[in-house]
C-alpha cells in the first residue's frame, strides 16, 4: 500500500473562493495506519492542513469526517477499512458549514443537543448518599450514554440534511431517551412534550444510515422507536 | 491604548476538562461572570478517556470503609511527599463530591443494592495497610471519565455558563505588582487575538504527556497552563515525578486501565509466569504503579519480555469470561481489539510502560491559589492565579499517584477552587490594571511566530523534543544521560525560538496552535529535565540507578523549579493534618 492516493478537501475562506479536492501521496511504508494517522503525515507535507483531533482512541469524538463516502473518526479507522484500489477520499462531514478544510461548524448539531434538555432533572430532594438504581434499572442506561457527540450519525442522516434546524437528529434523540429511561429522571412529561411537534422526533425516516455509521456501535434508530412509542403511549 | 478587543470576567477558567468544568459549574451558580475558555469543545478534553473510575471512600463495596485508610494509601502512595493536610481533604471531602456527581445524573454502575458499583485498584488497603486489599474505585463501566465529563458539561449547560470554546490562551497578563489580571487569548476560528481581563485565572489545563513520544495522553496534552505559568515567571514543583502507567498497549500508547488488574487480570512474562509475585508478594499487580512499572522494565531487561524484540509484556484477561469483559470492561475490548488487534477474552494483551501522569505542576494550597516563594524560602499567593488538576500540584499525589485519584482530585479541588474563588469575589478584589507594556509582554511569543520568515519545522523540533524526554528521563535514570538530555533541550530551545510558523492565516490555523503548544512542551520539558538531574534519590515514580534508594534526610521536601534562573530549591512538606495524627514516613512495601 506504498505511497497512497489521497484526494482531500480543502477551503480556506481567506483565500479560496471555492473548496476544491488536493491530491496527496502518502507513503504509509506498507503499515495499516490509522486514517488520522496519514492525516498528521500530510500535514508534515502541507502545515495548511486543518483538522480536528484530540484523543486519537476513539473516545473524544473530534475527528469525524467522511471517508470514502462514509462517515467515522479518522483515529479508529484501518486503512485496511477503507481504502478501495490504494485511494483514500476525504471530506469534512456532510451537511454542516465548513470553516476550513475538514474542520465544520457544529453549531447546529450542538443546538439540537442543548435542545433536549442534555441533563438529568430531578424534583426530589436529593439523599445524603448516591440515589439508589438496580443493576437492571441501570442496564437500561448502556447503548445510550456512550455517545461521543462526533456527529457522524446526524451528519449521514438525510432528514438532519434537510431540517437542521427542526428535526432533532440521531444523536439529540439518542441523548434524549437516555434520560427518558433514566429511573432518576422526573422530567418525563416535560421532555416529551418538547418533542411533540411533527418534526423533532417524527422526521425520522428510519433510514438507519446513523446505526450504519455510529462508531461507538450505538443504535439510534432504536432509541427514535422508544420514544415514539412514549409519545403514542402518552397521547391515547 | 492597545488596539486589541479585551474582554471582561470576575472569573476566566483556562480549560475544560474535569477540573475546569467542575470549577466553573460552582462559579456558574454563584452568578458572577464567568467563562470557560477551551481549545477544544469541552468532551474532547482529555478527561474522557480516564477509564476505571474514582477513588473515594463511599462506603459501598465497604460499609466499614473510611476517608482516613484512603488518605492512608494516598500518602504512602506518594511516597510519603504528598501534603497531609491535602490528602486529608480530599479524601475526607470526596464522598460529598461524589455523590454530588451521582445526583447530576452520571451513569455509574451498580450494585445489586443499588449503590454505586466500586472495584479494587492498585495501592488500596483497610485499616491502614493492616486489613487487605480494598475495593475503593467508584466505576462507570471502564468509560468512568467519559461518563464524567459529559456529566459536568451537561450540567455547565443547565446553569448556563459561559463557554468560549475552541479559544487557545496564549500568556498570563501580569501588572506590574506581579499580580496576575488576566490572559491573552485567541479564537481559533476567526484568529482574532483578545486581551481578556479577569480577577481570578485558574488554569486548569491538564497534563503534558506529550513531551514524551510514547504516552497514554491525548495529542492536545502540551501542558499550556504549565508553560504559561513558567513564562510569567512562577515555579514549578515535583516536575521530575512523571508517573509510567504499567499498561499502555504496545506500539500505540493508549491506556488499558488499572481496573483490568482490579478485576483480576495479571502481568505474564515470556515465560508465563506471574511476575508481580516476586516483586511485591502482597499486593501483586496491585501494587503501587511506580511499582509495577519498574517491575516490567526489569524484567524486559532481564530477558523475560514477550514477542520478537522481548519488548514488552502481556496483560492476561481471558479467564475472566466474555461477561465480565463485557459487563466491566466493554472499552477494553474494543480498544484492544482496534490497537493490538488482540481480542482479550481469547489472548493476553501486550503491554509496557507507558507515559500518563504528571503528579507536578503549579503550587497550590488547597483553595486552588497559586503559591510562590521567596529568597529565604517562604511561601507567598500569587494574586489572581489559581490552579487545578493535572496543572496543579496540591499536592495530594506525591511521587506517585495512585489509580483513581486524579477523577477524584479533579472533582474536589475544581470544587474548592470555585467556591474560594465566589467567597473572594463577594468580598470584593481589586488589582491594578495591566499596563500597554504588561500586555505587549504577553504578546511577544505569539507575535514571534507571527513574524517568523524562515527556520526549522515545529512537527521535526517537536519529534526531537519527545525523543530526549523518552531516552533521558524514563522509568530508570541516571545522572550522565539525564545531562546529556539537559544539553540538548538547551540547544533545543535556541532552535524551537528560531523556528518558522509557514502558515500565517486566520480562519482554524492548527499550525498555529501547534506552534504556540511547542514552547510549553519546551517549558515542561526542561522543568522536569533539571528538576529530574538534581533530585539525587529514587522516590515514587523518580528512580535512579546512581542514588537508588530513598533519601528522607535531604529529600523528604517538594522540589520548586524556578524558571528565570533554572535553579531547584526545596519546599517543605504538609506533615500536619488537621484531624488526624501524622502518617510518618515509612519504607513502602506491596
Amino acid at each position: 500500500m506504498s505511497n497512497l492516493q489521497v484526494s482531500v478537501y480543502r477551503y480556506n475562506p481567506e483565500t479560496d473562493s471555492a473548496p476544491y479536492m488536493q491530491e496527496f501521496q502518502v507513503d504509509t511504508k506498507d503499515r495499516d495506519l490509522m486514517v488520522l494517522d496519514v492525516l498528521h503525515l500530510m500535514k508534515e507535507q502541507d502545515s495548511g492542513l486543518a483538522f480536528r483531533r484530540s484523543c486519537r482512541e476513539g473516545v473524544c469524538g473530534s475527528d469525524g469526517m467522511n471517508m470514502n463516502g462514509k462517515n467515522g473518526l479518522a483515529c479508529i479507522t484501518p486503512l485496511s477499512d477503507v481504502v478501495k484500489s490504494n485511494k483514500l477520499t476525504l471530506r469534512p462531514l456532510p451537511g454542516l458549514p465548513v470553516i476550513r478544510d475538514m474542520v465544520v461548524d457544529m453549531g447546529l448539531f450542538y443546538k439540537q443537543y442543548e435542545r433536549i434538555q442534555p441533563y438529568l432533572q430531578n424534583d426530589t430532594p436529593a439523599p445524603a448518599i448516591e440515589r439508589l438504581q438496580s443493576p437492571e434499572e441501570r442496564d437500561k442506561l448502556d447503548g445510550l450514554y456512550e455517545c461521543i457527540l462526533c456527529a457522524c450519525c446526524s451528519t449521514s442522516c438525510p432528514s438532519f440534511w434537510w431540517n437542521p434546524d427542526k428535526f432533532v437528529g440521531p444523536a439529540g434523540l439518542l441523548q434524549s431517551y437516555r434520560f427518558l429511561a433514566d429511573t432518576r429522571d422526573t422530567a418525563t412529561r416535560e421532555r416529551l412534550t418538547n418533542l411533540e411537534d411533527p418534526f423533532s422526533v417524527f422526521r425520522c425516516r428510519g433510514i438507519m444510515n446513523c446505526v450504519a455509521v455510529c462508531p461507538k456501535g450505538l443504535n439510534p434508530t432504536r432509541a427514535i422507536g422508544k420514544i415514539r412509542e412514549m409519545l403514542l403511549a402518552d397521547a391515547t | 491604548m492597545s488596539n486589541l478587543r479585551s474582554l471582561t470576567f470576575d472569573a476566566i477558567i483556562i480549560g475544560g476538562g474535569g477540573s475546569g468544568l467542575r470549577a466553573a459549574l460552582e462559579l456558574a451558580k454563584s452568578g458572577k461572570k464567568t467563562a470557560v475558555l477551551s481549545k477544544v469543545f469541552p468532551t474532547r478534553s482529555h478527561t474522557v478517556s480516564a477509564q476505571g473510575g474514582i477513588t473515594c471512600a463511599i462506603a459501598s463495596s465497604d460499609p466499614d470503609d473510611d476517608w482516613r485508610w484512603h488518605m492512608y494509601d494516598t500518602v504512602k502512595g506518594g511516597d510519603y511527599i504528598a501534603d497531609q493536610d491535602a490528602a486529608e481533604y480530599m479524601c475526607s471531602e470526596g464522598p460529598k463530591a461524589v455523590f454530588e456527581l451521582e445526583h447530576m445524573g452520571l451513569p455509574f454502575s451498580r450494585f445489586d443494592n443499588g449503590r454505586i458499583y466500586q472495584r479494587p485498584f492498585g495501592g488500596q488497603s483497610k485499616n491502614f495497610g493492616e486489613g487487605g486489599q480494598a475495593a475503593r474505585t467508584c466505576a462507570a463501566a471502564d468509560r468512568t471519565g467519559h461518563a464524567l465529563l459529559h456529566t459536568l458539561y451537561q450540567n455547565n449547560l443547565k446553569n448556563n455558563t459561559t463557554f468560549l470554546n475552541e479559544w487557545y490562551a496564549v500568556d498570563l497578563v501580569k501588572n506590574s505588582n506581579g499580580d496576575v489580571v488576566g490572559c491573552i487569548a485567541m479564537c481559533i476560528e476567526t484568529g482574532e487575538v483578545v486581551h481578556v481581563k479577569s480577577k481570578a485565572t485558574v488554569l486548569a489545563t491538564g497534563g503534558a504527556g506529550r513531551i514524551y513520544a510514547s504516552t497514554t495522553n491525548a495529542l492536545i496534552n502540551t501542558g499550556d497552563g504549565i508553560g504559561m505559568a513558567l513564562r510569567a515567571g512562577f515555579p514549578m514543583q515535583d516536575m521530575e515525578m512523571w508517573q509510567f502507567h504499567p499498561t499502555g498497549i504496545y506500539g500505540a500508547g493508549t491506556l488499558v486501565t488499572e481496573g483490568c488488574r482490579g478485576e483480576g487480570g495479571y502481568l505474564i512474562n515470556k515465560d508465563g509466569e506471574r511476575f508481580m509475585e516476586r516483586y511485591a508478594p502482597n499486593a501483586k499487580d496491585l501494587a503501587g504503579r511506580d511499582v509495577v512499572a519498574r517491575s516490567m522494565v526489569m524484567e524486559i531487561l532481564e530477558g523475560r519480555g514477550c514477542g520478537e524484540k522481548g519488548d514488552h509484556v502481556f496483560l492476561k484477561l481471558d479467564h475472566l469470561g466474555e461477561e465480565v469483559l463485557g459487563k466491566r470492561l466493554p472499552g477494553i475490548v474494543e480498544l484492544s481489539k482496534t490497537f493490538a488487534h488482540v481480542d482479550p477474552a481469547k489472548d493476553p494483551i501486550p503491554v509496557v510502560p507507558t507515559c500518563h501522569y504528571m503528579m507536578g505542576g503549579i503550587p497550590t494550597n488547597i483553595h486552588g491559589q497559586a503559591i510562590t516563594q521567596d529568597e529565604s524560602g517562604n511561601d507567598h499567593i500569587v494574586n489572581g492565579l489559581f490552579a487545578c488538576g493535572e496543572a496543579a500540584c496540591v499536592s495530594v499525589h506525591g511521587a506517585n499517584r495512585l489509580g483513581g485519584n486524579s477523577l477524584l482530585d479533579l472533582v474536589v479541588f475544581g470544587r474548592a477552587a470555585g467556591m474560594f474563588i465566589e467567597g473572594a469575589l463577594n468580598e470584593g478584589i481589586e488589582y491594578l490594571d495591566a499596563s500597554e507594556s504588561d500586555i505587549e509582554s504577553a504578546m511577544k511569543r505569539i507575535t514571534r511566530w507571527n513574524e517568523s520568515e524562515g527556520g526549522e519545522s515545529i512537527p521535526q523540533l517537536k519529534a526531537e523534543l519527545q525523543d530526549i524526554m523518552q531516552t533521558s528521563f524514563g522509568v530508570f535514570r541516571e545522572e550522565k544521560n539525564m545531562r546529556e538530555g539537559v544539553k540538548k533541550l538547551a540547544d533545543l530551545r535556541n532552535r524551537i525560538g528560531n523556528a518558522h510558523l509557514p502558515d500565517k492565516s486566520n480562519a482554524f490555523n492548527t499550525a498555529r496552535v501547534e506552534a504556540l503548544e511547542l514552547d510549553n512542551l519546551m517549558e515542561v520539558a526542561e522543568a522536569t529535565a533539571i528538576a529530574a538531574l538534581e533530585r539525587n534519590e529514587s522516590r515514587g515514580a523518580h528512580s535512579r540507578y546512581d542514588f537508588p534508594d530513598r533519601d528522607d534526610v535531604n529529600w523528604l521536601k517538594h522540589s520548586l523549579y524556578f524558571p528565570a534562573t533554572k535553579e531547584l530549591k526545596k519546599r517543605d512538606v504538609n506533615f500536619k493534618p488537621k484531624t488526624v495524627d501524622t502518617f510518618e514516613p515509612k519504607v513502602r512495601t506491596y
